[in-house]
């Protein structure tokens, strides 16, 4: 059973079609890097799957069923520019909201939530931090208060928006042995990147994404040159040649 | 209860409910939202007396929550068009707050209800506009009506606190989880919008906006923990509208005028003093070192 099929997904913001004719099947277990050009729509393919922004024509399904009746199977990082760092709360709080969800309305988290969310810290290398108010973190420190937050969800399958982009080496780490563990661990993920020189050392599968997609496949059969180029409308320097 | 007992108590329960709500406001960056909704209200509330032909409470209150809510949905309506946010705020605010000046001057005549009366309130008529409640006796009429909505506000605070926090920090994330997040929107424009009718009589419609920012501004500079903001500005509220009425009798002046006056005396003294974001803070506090 394939994990999420996506078939004849479309899109646009306002008038403009963003993404169409879009279909594709991830595999259990894959870590898929989405890359393409700026406005390639890589986020609002994220989007629309999760029924964040509507979709124009199309079917999207998740273990074979409907999101609503998946969600806590499916866990987000939206962009870390996406919410406001100066909203007055602390790292374990941010954390602990990824269990919302599940903690119900009319309910507290428990003191179980809350060593959930510290041990997700922990794995993220953030014990020290739980308690700092978030404006008071570093971009690295906030990405992996996210992670943490998508790690406490349990989910099986992950979508993360840029969680790469402006952190410092060391948190490029730590996120890539997490989303490496992840996938160990059978989950399947699905990360926009913009980096193309570490696509072959990050991720198995990639899809190309250009409005529509151009190849996604494993990396190693689908990452190259020509698929690349036609990517990227031919304006891309191959780095290997660089 | 002494008729200046009556008038504290009242401008008290404007300042807790408003600065609860305000805190919200800010938070999801809807400042523009309250302006306008406290102008549109204006609307609901004469179209409630033009159909009851009386001005009471409840008519009124239903008709602000129908006019603030009209005011969100067009706001969002023309935003999905294309227009930019706060234009469309500005569009719609001013054109259902004009059509309420229209109908107050041309179908209203001489009732006690004019433009004057809805924008800046008179709070010292508030204690003389009595009405018999059970088990209380007898109170006024606008007193009373604060009373329920601030309860109504403290009770869809609480009870949905943690996912107003997640929709206020992060709606994305909170949709993904499976929660309203637009319910929760339209739900909130509701407790602005019945906050500030209730607010109507004591302040009017320009002072009920200092009531709903101010305190929740100034709350923020001292705090970094969500709850603590809360009880900070609905406290600066309640300030605000004690000191601003005795601002009023000592130097004889408008009541309303000093409240919103004192809102922004507290801002002043939070901007300046505050030790982790007030205007001083940066020379007394060591740098943060960000790897």
């Amino acid at each position: 059973m394939s994990v999420l099929q996506v078939e004849n997904l479309s899109a646009s913001y306002r008038k403009n079609k963003v993404l169409y004719d879009v279909n594709f099947d991830v595999q259990p277990g894959s870590l898929t890097g989405i890359v393409g050009p700026n406005g390639a729509g890589k986020s609002t393919l994220l989007k629309v799957m999760l029924n964040l922004h509507p979709a124009l024509s199309g079917n999207v399904s998740f273990f074979g069923s409907t999101l609503a009746k998946t969600k806590s199977k499916v866990g987000y990082v939206p962009q870390r520019g996406s919410v406001d760092w100066d909203f007055p709360t602390n790292a374990l709080d941010v954390v602990l909201m990824g269990l919302y969800g599940k903690v119900g309305w009319f309910k507290w988290p428990s003191k179980d939530d809350k060593e959930l969310a510290m041990e997700s810290l922990a794995q993220m290398g953030m014990t020290d931090y739980a308690d700092r108010q978030i404006s008071q973190l570093s971009g690295g420190q906030q990405q992996r208060v996210f992670l943490a937050r998508a790690l406490v969800q349990n989910a099986d399958l992950y979508f993360m928006d840029e969680p790469l982009v402006g952190v410092d080496a060391a948190t490029e780490t730590a996120i890539m042995t997490t989303l490496k563990r992840l996938k160990s661990a059978g989950k399947t993920v699905m990360v926009v990147h913009h980096d193309l020189l570490t696509v072959e050392d990050y991720f198995d599968h990639v899809m190309l994404l250009n409005k529509t997609i151009i190849k996604y496949g494993k990396t190693e059969e689908v990452f190259t040159k020509k698929n690349v180029q036609r990517t990227y409308g031919g304006t891309l320097r191959w780095m290997k040649e660089a | 209860m002494s008729y200046e007992g009556w008038i504290l108590l009242t401008a008290s329960l404007v300042g807790l409910s408003c600065g609860i709500i305000g805190v919200f406001l800010i938070l999801r960056k809807m400042v523009m939202m309250a302006d306008a909704i406290s102008h549109t209200v204006l609307l609901g509330i004469v179209t409630a007396y033009l159909i009851t032909q009386e001005l009471n409470g409840m008519p009124m209150l239903i008709g602000a929550i129908i006019a603030g809510l009209l005011t969100a949905v067009l706001v969002q309506w023309l935003h999905s068009l294309g227009v930019q946010q706060d234009a469309s705020i500005g569009v719609v605010f001013t054109t259902l707050f004009a059509i309420g000046v229209i109908l107050i001057a041309t179908k209203t005549g001489n009732v006690h209800l004019d433009v004057q009366h809805a924008l800046m309130g008179e709070i010292t008529f508030v204690p003389w506009h009595t009405m018999d409640v059970p088990l209380i006796g007898e109170i006024p009429q606008a007193t009373f009506i604060l009373l329920i909505v601030l309860a109504i506000v403290l009770v869809m605070i609480l009870a949905f606190y943690k996912e107003w926090k997640i929709t206020t920090f992060d709606a994305a994330l909170a949709a993904s989880l499976g929660l309203p997040v637009m319910l929760m929107h339209y739900v909130f424009m509701t407790l602005v919008s019945i906050t500030t009718v209730a607010s109507f009589d004591a302040v009017g419609a320009i002072m009920v906006v200092a009531m709903l920012i101010t305190p929740a501004a100034a709350a923020y500079l001292w705090t970094d923990r969500l709850s603590v903001m809360i009880c900070l500005s609905a406290l600066f509220g309640v300030i605000s509208a004690i000191s601003g009425y005795y601002i009023a009798v000592w130097i004889d002046t408008s009541i309303s005028g000093s409240m919103a006056f004192a809102t922004g005396i507290i801002f002043v003294i939070s901007f300046i003093g505050s030790p982790n974001h007030g205007y001083f803070a940066r020379y007394i506090r060591p740098v943060t070192i960000q790897d």
